[in-house]
């Protein structure tokens, strides 16, 4: 285990040694102590590398991230994860805003709930939360699964495209064009492998599938008053 | 973007820490914010009295011998404190009209920061620490302060464009994002005989504060109508004689993070403010719900009602 003190040598030293880490790299395991809420930990980073930061982050925390596990010991601030290629995320507390926003792939855990526009744009990106989710989440969601094991807001779905949803409790409002869907052993399949990768003990059957209800991809005068 | 800090203290063993604790918080949002900075501080009282922090550019000529011409154009007297380009004008209470009449009548070109009976107010241009030891703010004790730290969007990088912005007496806002509709709302109140001074949005947000309660509303009355008639992003943090409120617009954009302790409720606009805050550790820490209106009040329990 390597430990870094985030304090002692600075952000921008920190990235360059995770950075410098290659595919085959035999230090592997990384600890980043005394974050104190500071921006852009751990961003960019590409290799199989797990890191964990003993603390709170500030904005996007283990943005663009590819390959490596990234862990906060946490909350996290605003962007964590944003545009997420691979790799996966764990964070311990709860999420601020825009979580996984463009996120292409991998796997972000929340334990706690994450707050609003959670994957906002998302294009093939996981997000498990175990908590709920604030409003305006998944807006414009094209792929990927977001899975909410509480609440979710205002507005889930706004404007999405192949997105799935599952909630477990209850949504606040569903966005335009998002509506409740069947489902059917496929998604339930597709949500146990998430809820188990996620480590998260509950059960798919009690989840509600959301997603676009596909009236609004091309464009149609009658649906003016939606846009 | 801007910076917000707001600490109110439960406990009053860190009084004498509260304008260290602030000033610590607000330097940390410098680059949230590097154009001017401000801070409220409710600090002591002394029955009977009441508070004016007045400011002026040229201090040196403009304060000189302020407090006996003051008093002798009141008939009462006038004890005067300076602090670099503000000075706290002690004045009998219920006096205001009268001081103010006097301060326009002596013509010294000086501008009113704050009134009330705990509250002072400093603000001026630059750096957060260049301000807060310009006005010695980390040796001031109180009962509870917000900070400010401003990127100017909407209006001039001036002293009078600084937050925070006294709305009455005791009563002051601090806030991080853009009103849209702050020209057409500014005619308005204008029309309806408010005094705003500056082509700021804030100050129109303010001076809307200021008449919702002119004309009976509560604040917490008042914050909640806002959500209907100010148009655009806001996260605003306000500051009473007795407690501070919360509310942010119904996107919440601006990022608003909150911790309680048994000793403290501490306002930030990003978590890195929070840190050097003692126990922040086990600290209830969360965001507070956009069309929410928080308030905490020594007088009074702990409140929060989400917008209908």
């Amino acid at each position: 285990m390597q430990t870094i003190d985030l304090t002692e040598i600075g952000l921008r030293e920190t990235n360059k040694t995770l950075h410098a880490q290659s595919a085959d790299t035999n230090q592997t395991a990384w600890e980043i102590v005394n974050p104190r809420g500071s921006h852009a930990i751990a961003c960019g980073l590409d290799a199989p590398i797990e890191v964990t930061v003993k603390g709170s982050t500030g904005y996007y925390c283990a943005g663009m991230n590819q390959q490596a596990t990234v862990n906060i010991h946490g909350s996290a601030g605003p962007g964590t994860g944003e545009n997420i290629m691979s790799g996966k995320i764990v964070i311990e507390g709860d999420a601020s805003q825009y979580l996984g926003a463009t996120g292409h792939g991998g796997l972000i855990v929340v334990k706690g709930n994450a707050s609003s526009r959670c994957g906002i744009s998302m294009k093939g990106v996981n997000i498990v939360v175990q908590g709920s989710v604030g409003h305006m989440s998944a807006f414009m969601g094209q792929s990927g699964n977001l899975v909410v094991c509480g609440d979710a807001g205002d507005a889930l779905g706004d404007s999405c495209y192949e997105a799935r949803f599952f909630v477990r409790g209850t949504v606040k409002s569903l966005g335009a064009d998002c509506e409740k869907k069947e489902m059917r052993p496929e998604h339930i399949d597709i949500l146990k492998g998430l809820l188990d990768e996620a480590g998260i003990d509950a059960d798919p059957s009690e989840f509600t599938r959301y997603g676009s209800a596909r009236n609004l991809y091309n464009f149609d005068v009658d649906n003016a008053g939606a846009y | 973007m801007c910076g917000i800090v707001g600490l109110f203290l439960k406990d009053s063993a860190l009084e004498p820490q509260l304008g260290e604790l602030l000033t610590a918080m607000l330097i940390t949002m410098t680059d949230r914010g590097p154009d001017s900075a401000g801070i409220a501080i409710y600090g002591d009282e002394t029955p009977g009295q009441m508070k004016l922090t007045v400011q002026s550019d040229t201090p040196e000529t403009t304060f000189a011998g302020l407090d006996a011409a003051l008093g002798k154009a009141m008939g009462t007297s006038v004890a005067m404190s300076v602090k670099s380009t503000h000075a706290v004008l002690t004045i009998p209470a219920g006096t205001l009209s009268s001081a103010r009449a006097a301060l326009a009548e002596i013509d010294r070109g000086i501008r009113i920061m704050s009134r009330g009976e705990t509250l002072e107010i400093y603000k001026e241009v630059g750096l957060p620490k260049d301000v807060a030891a310009r006005f010695d703010i980390a040796r001031m004790s109180g009962t509870h302060g917000i900070g400010h730290t401003r990127m100017a969007t909407e209006s001039a990088v001036t002293t009078m464009g600084a937050h925070p912005f006294n709305t009455g007496d005791d009563q002051c806002l601090v806030h991080n994002g853009s009103l849209s509709n702050h020209n057409s709302l500014r005619r308005k109140l204008r029309r309806e005989g408010i005094h705003i001074e500056t082509e700021n949005d804030t100050e129109v947000g303010a001076a809307y504060l200021t008449w919702q309660m002119q004309n009976g509303a509560t604040l917490g009355e008042a914050l909640q109508s806002s959500l209907d008639d100010l148009d655009g992003f806001f996260t605003f943090v306000v500051g009473t004689k007795d407690g501070f409120g919360v509310v942010r617009d119904p996107i919440a954009c601006k990022p608003a993070v909150m911790a309680e302790t048994d000793q403290y409720v501490a306002f930030g606009s990003e978590y890195r403010a929070l840190v050097d805050l003692p126990g922040i550790e086990n600290a209830r820490v969360w965001e507070p719900e956009p069309a929410t209106v928080y308030f905490w009040s020594h007088d009074k329990a702990p409140t929060s009602k989400k917008a209908a």
